[in-house]
């Protein structure tokens, strides 16, 4: 006969070793250095916290025609609601706001389908790769259709951000990849070309291409033959961020094992039919975090055109300030810019962390 | 070995054939946009009378530069201005890669830190500044804040220390006679110091007794430079800023311009310096600080010889880029006027001579060659570093 052992039920742990005090302690108040360095990081959070809420929401003005309405003593938040439109769509008429709106929505709406299963994925990207700049670019700038002709110097603000980001890195993208090709290519004159060109890229600043973009180009083309400056800056800001994706793609194809190259050889496929069915999807998969990094960089790269004259969403708030009604707005000018650029960077590189984390098909080495 | 086997395939199906094909396609095609390029460049600079050359350079060119450190004076050449200008962005990157790597390292010990506060307030520090646009924190920062300081005659005082709109007044260090002195004796206690490095290695690896080499040096170099400094009849005199009615003269005084740039600059860089340290540290295995542990060393020595040796071996590659970066963002301070290479020649010079091919292409040339040593320089630093493997 066996005699049941029946222990005494466990005594809870001692108070101070769970719950919130023993978070506290152990995070906050382990010893002397953590003891002060909470102390002076709350000393930090006091000085700049609650004078930015303060500044921000408490004291705020919400409306107005100019700056004298912000009596308040904070953040003058009608300087930005009465440049609202200005900051979205730069000098675009306001009758035709709706052609920039209706564009958006629809490459939302297309890149929303993805998420659709029973959608033919290839069709989409021909739509969206192929039809959709078409159309954009009718919508935008008009001139048929009775649709009235909007010159390009008009587009600003942050339409002007978007378009710039996006064409960058959709037209970078297929040229990175080619070059990154190139750079490891076997053919001495193909390689040397590659790297020479990247190289070179990456070697000089953004400023100095977008310069040469809008100073240089012209000279280099024949008379009569000379297009708008939107387009020039929009070839360098795609050929600069060509050479960063290059790099960025190369370490993703480095990282393919060679059994794979040679695989595909064994197989009998041509040299393009094993890149693009078998070591690009691998190597593009590796390195989407490197990719969305170039896109942030970028997009955050977009607002030297300012540099050169043309007013994207910082331009066009940097001319705002200058406005003698709003004088002495432009930490409100900037803190509305910063949010923006905050929420869209912020949000992608989440969304590229999330994307990595459903296709990590535990396929990394080390 | 190919030559025995009597190749089927056609002269176009053959590899090598291709190649051979392909890459001469693609040179006549490089070689003919050039040309096409060059011809239409000369044609245009004929049509609209826009000289060549870099005669320009000995032409005076009339226009002021706000920081100078040589002498400058609008009477200066063109050359002069190209000098002044490189030093200026030379200067602000230099000082801007020793600040970005100090708050880098610090941001990113701090990210890892075991208290919880902060750490969360290293990761909202980083998390802010990485993401938004360098331009935009050179504005916030030059048009924003330091905009707002006050006017000179409402100075904020610190004892010598005055600052305003204008920009940072403090006292200017003035070099007497004597001060050769001091340099000599600075740079003996260096040497000695090395010597007493080198000393302290070798006794350690015959007999295995260990000695503070480096704080020893440390002490060796300050209190030898300050006896030497007294000795040579204390050859530093100062001239203090004053302020007077309406403006603060004398001293020495960083312009908000320089002070925009370097901040926006080390703080933007600094950000992502802190994620490759915190990357670099996480790398080390904690293995490896726990094996260090057994074998009873101290934490600081852990750090130090097992942990840091092997993080610098992952970190330095991206500090390199980082570094690179932030050279070549130096060029954004022509947004608000900070006098560097961008804004004087690629901005006033091209203006006034109109000769782009010229002035851009030296401005590439000069970021090509800063960008080319910098990388040169950490690619010897990393190979020494490296681990010596088989």
């Amino acid at each position: 006969m066996a005699i049941e052992f029946k222990p005494s039920p466990s005594l809870p742990p001692p108070s101070n070793a769970v719950g919130a005090t023993a978070w506290i302690k152990n995070n906050l108040f382990s010893s002397p250095l953590n003891i002060f360095l909470t102390v002076f990081s709350l000393y930090i959070v006091y000085l700049l916290v609650p004078p930015a809420i303060q500044w921000a929401f408490i004291d705020a003005t919400w409306s107005g025609e100019s700056k004298a309405a912000c009596t308040a003593g904070g953040a003058c938040w009608a300087f930005v609601a009465s440049y609202f439109d200005q900051f979205m769509y730069g000098l675009y008429p306001s009758a035709e706001y709706w052609r920039i709106n209706l564009a958006a929505i629809m490459l939302v709406v297309l890149v929303g389908m993805f998420a659709i299963k029973a959608v033919n994925k290839m069709l989409l990207s021909i739509a969206i790769i192929v039809v959709y700049p078409v159309v954009a670019y009718f919508l935008f700038a008009g001139g048929i259709f009775g649709l009235e002709i909007v010159e390009t110097s008009l587009w600003g603000g942050l339409f002007l951000t978007t378009l710039l980001g996006i064409v960058g890195i959709v037209a970078s993208l297929p040229l990175g990849v080619v070059l990154a090709l190139g750079r490891r290519s076997n053919m001495p004159i193909v390689k040397s070309v590659c790297v020479v060109f990247i190289e070179t890229v990456r070697a000089v600043p953004l400023i100095t291409i977008l310069f040469m973009a809008s100073v240089m180009i012209p000279l280099f083309l024949p008379d009569g033959l000379n297009f708008n400056k939107l387009l020039r800056v929009l070839i360098g800001i795609t050929l600069f961020s060509a050479a960063y994706m290059a790099e960025v793609i190369r370490g993703g194809l480095q990282a393919i094992p060679k059994g794979q190259y040679e695989a595909a050889d064994a197989m009998g496929l041509t040299y393009w039919q094993s890149m693009i069915l078998v070591i690009l999807p691998q190597a593009l998969k590796l390195v989407i975090p490197g990719i969305v990094n170039t896109f942030i960089g970028l997009f955050k790269d977009t607002t030297l055109v300012y540099i050169v004259g043309m007013f994207d969403l910082l331009g066009r708030i940097q001319s705002a300030t200058h406005d003698a009604n709003w004088l002495g707005t432009t930490a409100e000018g900037y803190a509305f810019a910063g949010f923006i650029y905050w929420v869209i960077c912020f949000g992608m590189s989440r969304y590229s962390m999330a994307v990595e984390r459903k296709l990590d098909t535990g396929h990394k080495r080390n | 070995m190919s030559e025995n086997i009597k190749s089927n395939t056609s002269f176009l199906n053959d590899a090598g054939n291709r190649a051979l094909l392909f890459q001469a396609v693609l040179l006549v095609v490089v070689l003919a946009v050039g040309y096409y390029l060059f011809h239409n460049l000369q044609a245009n600079l004929q049509t609209q009378g826009i000289s060549t050359g870099f005669a320009f350079l000995n032409e005076p060119a009339g226009f002021p530069i706000l920081i100078h450190l040589i002498e400058y004076t609008e009477a200066g050449t063109y050359g002069r201005a190209f000098l002044v200008a490189l030093i200026n962005t030379i200067l602000i990157s230099l000082m801007g890669i020793v600040l970005a790597t100090i708050i880098g390292v610090i941001m990113g010990l701090a990210r890892l830190s075991q208290n919880w506060l902060v750490a969360r307030l290293a990761t909202v520090y980083i998390e802010t500044l990485r993401n938004l646009p360098l331009l935009l924190q050179m504005f916030f920062w030059y048009f924003a804040v330091l905009a707002a300081l006050p006017h000179p005659r409402d100075s904020i005082v610190f004892g010598d220390f005055f600052l305003n709109k204008r920009g940072i007044y403090s006292p200017n260090p003035i070099f007497e006679d004597g001060f050769g002195v001091v340099i000599f004796g600075f740079l003996a206690t260096i040497v000695a110091s090395i010597g007493l490095v080198i000393w302290a290695k070798k006794r350690q690896t015959r007999t295995g007794l260990w000695f503070p080499a480096y704080w020893s040096s440390l002490g060796i170099i300050v209190i030898g430079t300050i006896a030497f400094y007294f000795l040579a009849g204390s050859p530093i005199t100062f001239d203090l800023p004053e302020a007077s009615r309406f403006n603060v003269k004398g001293g020495m005084v960083l312009v908000p311009e320089f002070v925009a740039v370097l901040v926006a600059l080390s703080t933007y860089t600094g950000a992502f310096i802190a994620e490759i340290v915190r990357a670099g540290i996480l790398s080390v295995s904690w293995g490896q600080t726990e094996a260090a542990r057994s074998l009873g060393m101290r934490d600081s020595i852990t750090q130090r010889l097992i942990v840091l040796p092997q993080a610098l071996r992952v970190i330095i590659p991206p500090l390199t880029s980082q570094y690179l970066n932030l050279a070549k963002n130096s060029s954004l301070g022509a947004a608000i006027a900070y006098p560097e290479l961008v804004a004087v020649v690629m901005g006033t010079t091209l203006n006034q001579t109109g000769q782009a091919i010229e002035t851009i292409g030296l401005c590439m040339l000069v970021y090509g060659t800063l960008s080319l040593s910098i990388s040169f320089f950490m690619n010897w630093y990393n190979k020494k570093m490296s681990l010596i493997e088989r």
